[in-house]
C-alpha cells in the first residue's frame, strides 16, 4: 500500500468501462426481443417482407442490412460532432446510399443469381426506416463502439424475424428449406405446397402471426 | 392504349402495397385516421408523378453508359450507372424539398393540410422503389409519367382502405398482443387477398 503524501498522490486510475459490460449488453440483446425493430417499433416492414420468399435470399440480405447498418452507425457516430444539424438527414442518406452502392456493386460481380432475385430491393435498403431510425435516434448521440454494438443488435433483431418469416414461407410454399426438400426427406411424398406462402399474402399473415406470438410473450400491448 | 394498360395494371394488379411491399412503413405508421391518410396518400401521387420522370430524364441524360456524349466524344464510354441510387435520393430529397416550397407559396391551405407530410416521403421507399422498378422495366419518358402517377394512385387506394378498416377496428375487441400491428398484417394480407383478383384484368 503506498501512503499518500503530498509528493506521491496516490493516483486512482478511473477504470475504463469493459467492452462488452452489463450496459453495453443491452445494446444488442434488447432489439432482439423487447424492442425488436419490427414486430414492437414497426419499422423497415418493406424489405421484410419482399425479400422472405426463400431463406437464401433473406440471408443474404440480412447480411447486407447487417452490413450497412453497423457501418453506417459507425460513420456517422465517428462525424457526430462534425455535422450541422439542418442537413443530417441528407449526411445520413448519403452515407447509407454509399454503402448500399458498395453491397450492389459486390453482390453484382460475386452473386450475379442472387443480385437478380434481390432485385430492387438492394437499393431500397437506403429506404430502410430501421437504419434512419438508428443513425438519428442512437449513433448522432453516442460513441463509435457503443453505436456498433447497437447496429449488430438491431441487425441481428431484424434478421432473426425475417428468418422466421421465410422459414415458414419456404418450408410450406416450396415444402423445402435453402432449396433442400425437407418433406421428401423425411418420407412425407405428397406432402402439398401451399399456393398462399408463395404469394404476399403469405407473407403478410405469417408476419402477424409471428407479431401476435412475438407481443403475447414480451407482454407488449399496442394503443 | 398500352399507357391505359400500364396505368390500371400498375393501380391493381401490380399495387406498390399488396404487390411489392413498397411504402410499408409510412402505410402502417399513418393509417389510423382516413384523413390524414389522404392527405399522405395525395402527397405521395403528387411526388411520385413528379419524381419518376425526373428521374427518368437523370438515368437518360447522365448515368446510362455513353448518355454523358453530349459532352463531347471524349464521354462516350462513361458509366455512371452504379451511382444510381445516390442521384436517385438525392433527386427525391431535393424534389421533395422543392414541391413543399412550391406548394407553400402558391397554395397555403394544400400546404396546411400536406405539410407535414412531405419530408415523410422522401424516405418513403414506395418513391425509390417506383424509380428503381422504372429502370428495370425501362419506360420512356410518358410511360414513366403514367406509371409513377398510377403507382401512386394505388398507393393512395390502399391506404384510404386500410385507414376506413382501422377506424371501424376501435370498436372490436382484439386480443392484446394482435392489438395495433398485428391485426393490422392480417387485414392487410386479406385486403391483398381481395386485389388478387384483379390479376386477370387485361385491357
Amino acid at each position: 500500500m503506498a501512503i499518500e503524501t503530498l509528493e506521491h498522490p496516490v493516483v486512482k486510475k478511473e477504470r475504463s468501462e469493459n467492452l462488452l459490460s452489463k450496459r453495453r449488453r443491452k445494446f444488442v440483446t434488447d432489439p432482439l426481443n423487447d424492442d425488436n425493430p419490427i414486430t414492437i417499433q414497426v419499422l423497415g416492414i418493406c424489405s421484410a417482407l419482399a425479400i422472405t420468399l426463400k431463406m437464401e435470399p433473406t440471408l443474404v440480405m440480412s447480411i447486407a442490412v447487417l452490413f450497412v447498418i453497423v457501418f453506417s452507425n459507425l460513420i456517422i457516430s465517428a462525424l457526430r460532432n462534425l455535422i450541422p444539424n439542418r442537413v443530417r438527414i441528407i449526411v445520413q442518406l448519403a452515407v447509407i446510399a454509399s454503402l448500399v452502392t458498395l453491397v450492389n456493386e459486390v453482390l453484382k460481380a460475386y452473386y450475379y443469381d442472387m443480385y437478380k432475385v434481390l432485385s430492387v430491393y438492394v437499393g431500397l435498403i437506403i429506404t430502410n426506416c430501421i437504419i434512419m431510425g438508428r443513425l438519428e435516434a442512437f449513433a448522432m448521440g453516442n460513441k463509435a463502439w457503443d453505436s456498433i454494438l447497437d447496429g449488430f443488435g438491431s441487425g441481428f433483431g431484424y434478421a432473426w424475424i425475417i428468418l422466421a418469416v421465410a422459414f415458414f414461407r419456404e418450408l410450406f410454399g416450396f415444402g423445402s428449406l435453402f432449396g433442400f426438400e425437407v418433406f421428401k426427406a423425411i418420407g412425407l411424398e405428397s406432402f402439398p405446397n401451399n399456393g398462399l406462402m408463395v404469394t404476399p399474402i403469405g407473407a403478410f399473415m405469417i408476419l402477424g402471426i409471428i407479431i401476435w406470438i412475438q407481443r403475447t410473450k414480451s407482454g407488449y400491448v399496442e394503443h | 392504349m398500352d399507357l391505359i394498360s400500364l396505368g390500371v395494371r400498375s393501380i391493381f394488379v401490380e399495387n406498390m402495397v399488396f404487390a411489392y411491399f413498397l411504402g410499408m412503413c409510412s402505410y402502417l405508421a399513418v393509417s389510423k385516421k382516413v384523413s390524414t391518410a389522404v392527405g399522405l396518400g395525395l402527397a405521395v401521387i403528387f411526388v411520385l408523378t413528379i419524381t419518376v420522370p425526373a428521374n427518368f430524364l437523370i438515368k437518360e441524360f447522365i448515368l446510362k453508359e455513353g448518355a454523358l456524349s453530349w459532352m463531347g466524344e471524349d464521354f462516350t464510354t462513361v458509366d455512371l450507372s452504379f451511382l444510381q441510387f445516390i442521384m436517385f435520393i438525392a433527386i427525391i430529397a431535393a424534389m421533395v424539398q422543392l414541391v413543399e416550397m412550391v406548394i407553400e407559396k402558391l397554395s397555403p391551405a394544400l400546404y396546411g393540410s400536406l405539410g407535414i407530410f412531405l419530408p415523410l416521403i422522401a424516405v418513403n421507399c414506395a418513391i425509390l422503389g417506383s424509380s428503381l422498378f422504372m429502370v428495370q422495366k425501362d419506360l420512356n419518358l410518358i410511360e414513366s409519367t403514367v406509371y409513377g402517377f398510377s403507382s401512386g394512385i394505388g398507393w393512395f387506394l390502399a391506404i384510404i382502405a386500410l385507414a376506413a378498416i382501422r377506424e371501424r377496428l376501435k370498436y372490436s375487441n382484439v386480443p392484446d398482443g394482435l392489438k395495433g400491428l398485428g391485426i393490422t398484417m392480417l387485414i392487410t394480407g386479406l385486403m391483398g387477398l381481395a386485389f388478387m383478383s384483379f390479376i386477370g384484368i387485361s385491357i
